[in-house]
């Protein structure tokens, strides 16, 4: 059987051809087809290489049909939504681990990365649910207790599945299994933690979680176009199918795209309130005052384009503004996503991180591009959108000793007064 | 370039016994030692040198205590980026990767990043007061994680583009090995001094459980050992490790006494802008002040007391022992089992006797992180600094309405009187 896999191996060449693997020359891994029935006699006319280009542009409508779906259902389909998508995700990585070391039999292993996902997610979603659902772990009062020494349960859980993996090292097995504890670490660090800053955006508006994505999918989907019609030059040996024209061609529609579907977006509440959870109906609320960002303000034109565009002022929304950066950074380094996957993908010579989606792979091939994106909405809206949330201070605030707490209260006070926020004298 | 991928296929597929030892380390001992034990046997000779090196480490480590918290967290630096250097030569060797491009200054520059981050989030809450003097610090601390996400983000850029067709899988395992290691040695250095900043006792106490936990089993396991404790470690065995448990124990509680009486290791460091150096100088906390309990009536019997005066620290000291004696040789075995799978002695050979710094420090990882915890949730809340910075760049209705908030809740408990000027 080992020697059958290396044959497969060495078949495969390490050419830079995509291209040919594409349009159903042979591939290394032979991929079951799992185009549907339906598919297959509606195409069966048609040459290999339209009915793959079919295919593809099929399931993209179908995927995009039901992002739209979702986000029709509201944000607590789109949490789950966002969980399945990570599960498969590290599923698919870790299967390619043991492909690759053909560890299926190693003692407990299958366990062991299950198990780890289980800890980081329970200790990523107890953060993310005493934060935003805090009312509600008060009212209760075994959740209250998981909140309050929620670190520390976490801490013993993961303590207790390394215990585990420790004591399971088999002589003959060393390397192999710390391999696999390496590779499930990476992955884990890589896939759970963007799944949680999604979700993180997603709480803060659903307009912070469809604008990037939309954006790394037009980006890849315009890249494409420009690059069938007008692609030329090379871009980078790693992935042959990119060219510089679909590069800057894909730049350009991006940011387009990301300023008007901000302007389109901005005028609804319930893609830019922040999502809440209500006590009392016990559901998602995204109702609110929207903040300046999604006001509509006057903005003069530099002269330069006036003259282009003829209009002395423009009236936008101020997110539109962010969304230049958005889509700058989706279109721009984004890609780079992309190109660690596919090198990824030659380093251990596998065509496709699964067969999930036919004519595209598994997920992770649809959301390579995503993971740099979800990070660097994060760390932008932390760093120029809003700061520490009132509420989280005020429930740190709440667990600390009373002088500490008249310490802050008092320097708090100094700094409203030196302000002139508060009148020294005011009765607040 | 065939050779290569062979190499890499033989080097995962086959079981471990196939693969050739990665050639021994050098012998680093100094002369003058070689000298003074030249009239001994072998057997001796490495148990004095092993001996000699420990007690010039231990009295090391006093030295750096005695000179305060400042050389301790560049100590707890130094000690970082060898077992950084350590555990990615190891990497090197095993996998030949010394000619890949890039890669060594990728390395170092993505040690230095997740530094850089880390310092800024923790280093930073401490000096509020000498960063509020000046501007371009401001700026920094303000976009802190989106300069940090930048420069990370170029290094991860910098990889991708350093590809290069026939080294793929080589290089993507040197990245993920950089990966693990700075998430194991880079995070638990940081974690350390912040149990630091809360107190030095909370950074002595947990240390010293686990190098006397170390030097008990051995001891215990010298004389009593006979069944062996795990298949990876053969020199291990149960009476050490019960015999190390008890004594640790003991230890940490005769240990925490004396420490708890000075104000010197038990306030939390505190940085003063004036004479721009550490103090620690405080009120003790109720953990540090003695409180009489009443001993279990089992216990009355043997000991002959009633009651008997303790700090409440020591209570905490038994489960930072237990801590140490039970899951920190785990780390070890961690060590250990690495260091088979890999077919090397010692991490390195930088300590005569000892081998390399990650040998003498496998087993306190589990315990710093295990600290840190401990710390935030039983014993005191979020830091009270970092919460007065982040409630300080709150929009201005948000501090209004925070201060709303706060007074009432102040004025309910009794905390502050009800003023009519507010």
């Amino acid at each position: 059987q080992e020697s059958e896999s290396e044959n497969r191996l060495d078949g495969e060449t390490a050419s830079d051809s995509e291209g040919r693997s594409d349009f159903g020359g042979s591939s290394a891994v032979p991929t079951s087809d799992d185009t549907p029935e339906v598919l297959n006699r509606a195409l069966s006319n048609l040459s290999s290489r339209w009915k793959n280009w079919w295919v593809r542009g099929i399931l993209t409508l179908a995927m995009i049909t039901f992002f739209f779906i979702i986000i029709y259902l509201g944000p607590m389909v789109l949490m789950t939504i966002v969980m399945c998508v990570q599960i498969k995700c590290f599923h698919e990585i870790i299967t390619i681990g043991y492909n690759v070391y053909h560890s299926y039999d190693l003692p407990w292993f299958r366990t062991l990365s299950w198990y780890f996902l289980l800890c980081v997610n329970y200790f990523f979603y107890g953060e993310t649910v005493t934060d935003y659902f805090f009312t509600l772990v008060q009212r209760e009062e075994p959740l209250r207790i998981l909140s309050k020494y929620h670190r520390f349960i976490s801490f013993t859980l993961y303590l207790t599945g390394f215990c585990m993996f420790v004591l399971s090292l088999v002589k003959k097995h060393y390397r192999l299994q710390f391999y696999m504890f390496g590779w499930t670490h990476v992955t884990l660090l890589i896939v759970v933690t963007q799944s949680h800053l999604i979700i993180h955006n997603l709480f803060e508006g659903m307009i912070w979680f469809i604008v990037p994505i939309s954006c790394v999918i037009c980006n890849d989907i315009m890249a494409y176009m420009f690059g069938f019609f007008f692609g030329r030059t090379p871009l980078i040996k790693l992935s042959p199918k990119k060219t510089w024209e679909g590069f800057i061609g894909g730049f350009f529609s991006t940011v387009l795209f990301g300023w008007l579907l901000s302007y389109v977006m901005s005028g609804y509440r319930c893609f830019t309130c922040p999502v809440e959870f209500n006590n009392d109906t016990n559901s998602f609320t995204v109702d609110c005052e929207p903040s300046e960002l999604f006001q509509l303000q006057e903005y003069n034109i530099p002269l330069v384009l006036q003259s282009v565009v003829g209009w002395k002022t423009v009236r936008m929304y101020p997110f539109q503004i962010h969304s230049i950066a958005l889509s700058t950074f989706a279109s721009l380094i984004g890609p780079f996503g992309g190109f660690f996957a596919s090198g990824f993908k030659r380093a251990f010579k596998i065509k496709d991180f699964a067969n999930t989606i036919p004519g595209h792979g598994g997920i992770m091939d649809r959301f390579d591009c995503q993971y740099l994106m979800a990070t660097f909405v994060n760390v932008y809206i932390a760093s120029f959108i809003r700061g520490p949330n009132p509420s989280k201070l005020i429930q740190q605030f709440l667990t600390l000793r009373p002088d500490q707490q008249l310490h802050i209260f008092n320097t708090l006070k100094a700094h409203l007064v030196d302000r002139g926020i508060l009148g020294s004298l005011e009765d607040a | 370039e065939v050779d290569l991928e062979e190499r890499l296929r033989e080097l995962d597929l086959r079981s471990d016994s196939d693969i050739p030892d990665v050639p021994p380390p050098t012998d680093s001992t100094p002369e003058i030692l070689k000298k003074a034990l030249s009239g001994l046997s072998a057997r001796w000779k490495n148990w004095w040198i092993r001996g000699i090196l420990t007690l010039a480490m231990i009295s090391g480590f006093f030295l750096i205590i005695y000179l305060g918290s400042f050389m301790l967290m560049l100590l707890v630096l130094s000690i970082q980026v060898k077992c950084y250097h350590e555990i990615i030569t190891i990497g090197y060797r095993v996998y030949h990767s010394y000619d890949l491009p890039w890669f060594r200054s990728l390395s170092w520059y993505f040690l230095l990043c997740v530094n850089y981050f880390f310092y800024g989030e923790t280093v930073a809450d401490y000096f509020a007061t000498f960063v509020q003097r000046r501007e371009q610090l401001q700026f920094l601390i303000r976009y802190h994680r989106f300069i940090s996400f930048a420069l990370y983000l170029t290094g991860f850029c910098m990889f991708v583009l350093s590809l290069v067709k026939k080294h793929y899988r080589l290089q993507f395992y040197m990245f993920a090995w950089t990966h693990v290691t700075l998430l194991i040695t880079v995070t638990q250095s940081h974690l350390v001094i912040q149990n630091l900043f809360e107190g030095m006792i909370w950074f002595l106490v947990p240390i010293s459980s686990v190098i006397c936990n170390d030097i008990t089993a051995y001891i215990f396991g010298f004389f009593f050992g006979r069944t062996p404790l795990i298949k990876l470690s053969p020199k291990k065995t149960w009476e050490g490790f019960i015999g190390g448990f008890f004594s640790t124990v003991v230890f940490g509680f005769i240990f925490s006494y004396f420490l708890a009486q000075h104000q010197y290791f038990v306030c939390p460091v505190e940085y003063n802008s004036e004479t721009n150096r550490f103090v620690t100088e405080c009120e003790p906390s109720e953990l540090f002040q003695m409180k009489k309990y009443s001993v279990p009536p089992l216990l009355q019997a043997v000991l002959g007391w009633e009651t008997v005066n303790m700090y409440p620290f020591q209570m905490h000291s038994f489960a930072l022992s237990t801590f140490a004696s039970l899951i920190g040789p785990f780390g070890g075995f961690f060590a250990s089992g690495f260091k088979r799978a890999f077919k090397i002695k010692d991490f390195a050979d930088t300590i005569p006797g000892h081998g390399g710094i990650m040998d003498r420090f496998d087993c306190q990882y589990l315990m710093a992180t295990f600290v840190h915890v401990y710390i935030t949730s039983f014993i005191r809340g979020p830091n009270p600094s970092k919460l007065l910075k982040q409630l300080l760049i709150l929009q201005p209705e948000q501090q209004l309405s925070v201060y709303k908030t706060l007074k009432s809740h102040l004025v309910e408990k009794g905390i502050l009187q009800p003023s009519l000027r507010g």
